[in-house]
């Protein structure tokens, strides 16, 4: 009995956690840049997670609690704590940025490369980055990134609208320069 | 420089209004009220339409691009060694649940196993495993707090939603006016194999409905038909490369009239 009530229990953290793999380690490689520094970001997500389990509550979003987990661990390596360092150009609780209107550039923006757009979002500060990602990527809610970043909602949306606007203008600058 | 009336100024701030509601609209964050109001916006304003196209199009791009790095399998199976045999502290403050979760698994261990004594089969080892391993990942689904990481009763959003997540794809049916309801999907693995796991309800009841790629699969696995296993019925059948098998509790008929939806 002693064994197969470990073999479920320890199978239910697999089906939770291992599902996650391919997402948390794409993020991870997003967040450090490096493959190597990627694979023990995650590797030390998934030891916190198992030590940690008994924090989980049942019934929370156990998806943002692991990415809540790698991001934490990320912010207190080396790289992450470069990154915190960087100052954000605006605000987080401003919201008033301009709206966008369509113009030439901007569909040249859209069909941009790839390799442009891929180079624009790994140029994008951390905070922005990772904003991006979660809702972009991992299809979160504002709600479900705001858990896993631990920041208020509204700096959500904020950060959101700026990361967008920036990665536009971003491209449309690398678009320029590779222009003859 | 000519003065803009109070109708152009106001018809300006109310697409500003709009605009800037659109990045909120795209991501499914308005309220439904919210929604329809602007729904029917964009019915009417080509403008706001087009803008609206745009971003929707940078979403796609960023969710295209964004999912470029691939883990190295070696660290895949290294994590699951260190997760595989750990006991997780939460079996310690859920008992009851536990131990009601590990009556149901012996039950219906014995009883499949019973079933492939008593039913003489080419490969009764295999089938046996076979259905203990998806009734172990069917069971551990509704156990979860997350049964599915794609929460959606609409197929054309948990259709995509596995692109670049698994290595093939497949058709969903349409539901509407029968009595069954997509509650979403996940990625589920056999034998180490990524497959797609989708949940369906039919009244109070659960249906898992697992399809993997047939040549990913050992040979005890690739079947088809219905197997009885007393606690849960299985019903699986191969097309164009892929293998289903839809597994639940629901009695054989909830099953076969799923299973006709998917084939069709």
């Amino acid at each position: 009995m002693c064994v197969l009530e470990e073999r479920l229990a320890s199978l239910s953290f697999e089906q939770l956690a291992l599902p996650l793999f391919g997402r948390l380690y794409n993020f991870a490689h997003w967040l450090t840049q490096n493959r190597e520094e990627a694979e023990d970001l995650v590797q030390e997500t998934y030891a916190k997670a198992l030590k940690g389990f008994s924090s989980f509550e049942p019934g929370t979003n156990f998806k943002a609690w692991m990415f809540r987990i790698l991001r934490n661990t990320f912010l207190n390596s080396r790289t992450g704590l470069k990154a915190a360092t960087v100052s954000l150009d605006l605000p987080d609780d401003d919201p008033t940025l301009p709206a966008e209107r369509a113009t030439p550039e901007t569909i040249l923006i859209d069909r941009a490369g790839q390799q442009i757009v891929q180079a624009a979002i790994a140029d994008l500060a951390v905070p922005y980055r990772e904003v991006l990602l979660l809702c972009e990527l991992e299809e979160m809610s504002y709600q479900e990134i705001a858990t896993a970043l631990a920041i208020p909602i509204g700096t959500v949306m904020s950060r959101l609208s700026r990361a967008r606007r920036t990665l536009r203008e971003a491209v449309q600058k690398k678009l320029q320069r590779s222009s003859p | 420089m000519t003065e803009e009336t109070p109708e152009k100024m106001t018809e300006a701030t109310t697409h500003q209004s709009w605009i800037a509601k659109l990045d909120a609209y795209l991501d499914g964050e308005l309220d439904s009220s919210q929604m329809q109001e602007l729904d029917a916006h964009l019915r009417e304003c080509p403008g706001c339409t087009a803008e609206a196209l745009r971003r929707l199009q940078w979403k796609r791009t960023i969710h295209s691009v964004g999912q470029c790095y691939v883990p190295d399998p070696a660290l895949r199976e290294k994590i699951q060694r260190s997760i595989s045999h750990a006991k997780p502290a939460w079996w310690q403050w859920r008992p009851a649940f536990a131990a009601a979760a590990t009556i149901l698994l012996l039950f219906a261990t014995g009883r499949i196993l019973q079933q492939a004594v008593i039913r003489p089969h080419p490969h009764p080892v295999q089938e046996s495993q076979m259905v203990g391993e998806l009734a172990d990942l069917h069971v551990a689904t509704l156990a979860s707090a997350n049964p599915v990481d794609v929460v959606s009763s609409d197929r054309h959003n948990v259709k995509p939603w596995f692109a670049g997540k698994i290595p093939f794809t497949f058709n969903l049916p349409e539901l509407q006016g029968s009595q069954f309801e997509l509650l979403g999907g996940r990625v589920s693995y056999v034998e180490q194999s990524p497959g797609a796991q989708l949940l369906f309800r039919v009244r109070k009841h659960q249906i898992s409905v697992f399809i993997f790629q047939e040549r990913a699969l050992p040979a005890g696995f690739r079947r088809w038909g219905e197997i009885d296993a007393r606690s849960f019925h299985l019903e699986s059948w191969q097309r164009d490369g892929l293998q289903y098998f839809a597994i639940s509790d629901v009695a054989p008929e909830d099953l076969r009239a799923l299973s006709a939806l998917m084939k069709q």
